[in-house]
């Protein structure tokens, strides 16, 4: 197990979120977005420079800018 | 009458489902002391009148944003809620079902997208779901209005039961114990539009999509805007309207006040709807002959990509980029609308999260982003030396946007908020959805534009008659001639840019300038400030502070890319 950012992950790779690093209201936003502590996420683009991270949790799809994506910690078996 | 509110998540087809509950009379509304902006219209429930709202798309009713206060506020007035529900995406969905559950206001819910999620192997308990929640439940598809009769027939059955409240991890809990009780996942294989939605948010593959499509949107635009010019607005002026026109012309005697003002000016002794500079001329032909036809062209096009679904994509593909300039991704949403006018390109920075966001979108919009309509006086003026010059054209304005953002990164105070943005998925639009909301923006484009060109136009007339163009002329003469390298007969044209810049381009025609001279004066044109359609909805937005900030900023932009270029070229 190896604790790494949303920024980190590989394309297809999937994690569990095991820490949020920002303040409550960026938490809250995207709790209610359904990203939120425990839940699994997959990635769906590959990385490039510090462009934006697109994760899948169950069937949404949402976009964290690069500066987001370092603050939520998943959780992932390498 | 009974107001019923429209509640659902962002992306789950709530726009589709008002246009199948209203008729045509609908009204986009601000919310009072906010810029977020509602739609709403009128329906028949049980054979009585009521208001359908459209509030806007929330995950939550924690009110953490400005949508999120609003839909908090609009209930608190609202008698019924239909609560729209993605099938397709049941857990997060049902999330706001049960915020909503709490707050003792009845709710009917509409099973939206029910077709896509049986072709994505979700089988739903319709019957049981109804039973867990103790609301009514209609399975709907907004395309094709599958279930709406039966929707509309149960909305006297929304009922509450009336919730404790719960604390958001209750709420989490709570929907996946139902998810999984209702719910069906079948195994099946990814279908060919969520392929092609992945691959589009991959760099490798997502650039050269969208070089394609937008190449293909301004093919369309250029061919359906320039097609109706062609076909309806040239022939209707010039075979109706003209005749009338020179009788009236006739009648109040060329010369007199009433003339100057109603028909304008006559060139080579006859009407010129481009030139003449009349109320009925050309004060009628800029926005309903020239400009219409391409917002007509224009938002066609946009409206397809936005309910497609690809608009998010492209700005996951442009966070990066959009960054540096101290804005995130989305933004390019705005840009984009700014290229068909900058009108509507401000006014959708409005849904940028802060001022300093605004300023900086709002300013490189105006200097960076020509409109369609001088785009196509500067094809028309330029095509007939060489083509290199309108590209110089277009990439002074490109690096200029992009420098600009920069620069305006850096000096002003703050940092840009990070994205946080849903990524739907691909769905083929509903034309009802898209020809519906084409008729709203031409409708609010008619509202806005056609008084302030008319006043505009009466503005600039008395201004001629006033002589106060030859006192701007002579303090201008140093800065045209030197800087920029432009003759001073090109004043009155550059003036002109203040109102209506596909106009001050045509009068640029008869000076008979070198392609260089074109080329500085109409990059300057495009940038010095915005046209005064723009500038009011400017001071709308930004208010006067942050309006002369960015006046500034376009001003020394011009000035320094018009010398540059003079120097260069």
């Amino acid at each position: 197990m190896e604790r790494i950012s949303l920024n980190n992950m590989k394309s297809k790779e999937s994690g569990n979120i095991v820490e949020f690093l920002g303040g409550v209201s960026f938490r809250d936003r995207l709790s209610s977005m359904g990203i939120r502590l425990g839940v699994k996420v997959t990635r769906v683009n590959s990385g490039f420079g510090k462009g934006a991270v697109v994760v899948r949790v169950g069937r949404a799809q949402t976009a964290l800018g690069h500066g987001m994506s370092c603050k939520v910690i998943v959780e992932i078996e390498r | 009458m009974k107001k019923i509110l429209l509640i659902g998540n962002p992306n789950v087809g709530k726009s589709a489902v008002f246009s199948r509950l209203t008729g045509i009379s609908v009204v986009i509304s601000n919310y009072p002391g906010t810029t977020v902006e509602f739609t709403q219209g009128n329906m028949r429930v049980e054979d009585e009148q009521a208001i359908l709202i459209d509030v806007p798309g929330t995950y939550g009713l924690e009110a953490t944003s400005k949508a999120e206060q609003i839909a908090v506020d609009m209930l608190k007035d609202g008698d019924v809620v239909i609560n729209v529900v993605d099938a397709t995406n049941l857990e997060r969905n049902l999330h706001l079902t049960l915020h909503l559950l709490e707050k003792g206001i009845p709710v009917i819910m509409a099973l939206n997208v029910w077709d896509e999620a049986k072709h994505k192997g979700i089988q739903i308990n319709v019957a049981k779901m109804e039973e867990l929640l103790g609301i009514p439940i209609v399975p709907t598809v907004g395309i094709t209005g599958e279930g709406f009769k039966q929707l509309l027939r149960r909305i006297p059955d929304a009922s509450s039961p009336k919730d404790a409240p719960r604390t958001e991890e209750d709420r989490w809990t709570q929907t996946g114990k139902i998810v999984n009780e209702v719910q069906l996942l079948k195994h099946r294989h990814h279908t060919f539009l969520e392929r092609l939605g992945d691959i589009s948010v991959k760099p490798l593959t997502g650039i050269p999509i969208a070089g394609v499509v937008m190449f293909i949107a301004f093919k369309f635009v250029h061919f359906i805007g320039e097609g109706i010019i062609n076909i309806l607005s040239e022939p209707v002026f010039n075979n109706f309207w003209l005749p009338l026109m020179n009788k009236l012309s006739v009648l109040l005697h060329p010369g007199t006040f009433l003339h100057s003002i109603l028909i304008g000016k006559l060139i080579n002794g006859g009407i010129d709807f481009g030139q003449s500079f009349g109320l009925l001329t050309t004060g009628l032909f800029i926005p309903l002959g020239v400009v219409l036809p391409y917002i007509i062209s224009f938002y066609l096009a946009m409206g397809f990509l936005e309910d497609f679904g690809y608009l998010p994509r492209l700005a996951v593909l442009l966070d990066n980029v959009m960054h540096r300039m101290g804005l995130h991704g989305w933004a390019i949403i705005p840009t984009l609308l700014g290229l068909g006018c900058n009108v509507p390109g401000v006014m959708a920075t409005r849904a940028l999260e802060d001022r300093r966001q605004k300023l900086i979108a709002s300013t490189i919009i105006c200097v960076g982003v020509p409109c369609v309509a001088l785009q196509a006086m500067i094809w028309g003026l330029l095509g007939s030396y060489n083509i290199r010059y309108i590209g110089i054209v277009y990439l002074s304005l490109f690096i200029s946007w992009f420098v600009l953002g920069r620069i305006l990164n850096l000096i002003l105070k703050g940092r840009s908020p990070g994205l946080i943005m849903e990524v739907p998925p691909y769905r083929l639009p509903s034309l009802q959805t898209i020809f519906k909301k084409l008729w709203m923006r031409i409708r609010s484009f008619l509202k806005e534009a056609i008084p302030i060109v008319l006043l505009s136009i009466l503005f600039i007339n008395i201004l001629y008659s006033l002589k106060v163009f030859d006192i701007i002329s002579s303090l201008a003469e140093p800065l045209v001639t030197r800087i920029w390298g432009l003759p001073k007969e090109s004043i009155s044209a550059l003036a002109m840019g203040f109102l209506r810049k596909d106009v001050a381009v045509g009068m640029l025609v008869p000076l008979n300038l070198t392609a260089k001279q074109l080329v500085v004066a109409t990059t300057v044109l495009a940038m010095f400030f915005p046209c005064i359609a723009a500038f009011a909805v400017l001071v709308k937005e930004l208010g006067v502070k942050d309006v002369c900030k960015s006046v500034v900023f376009m001003f020394l932009s011009s000035l320094v890319v018009g010398g540059l270029l003079n120097i260069i070229l």
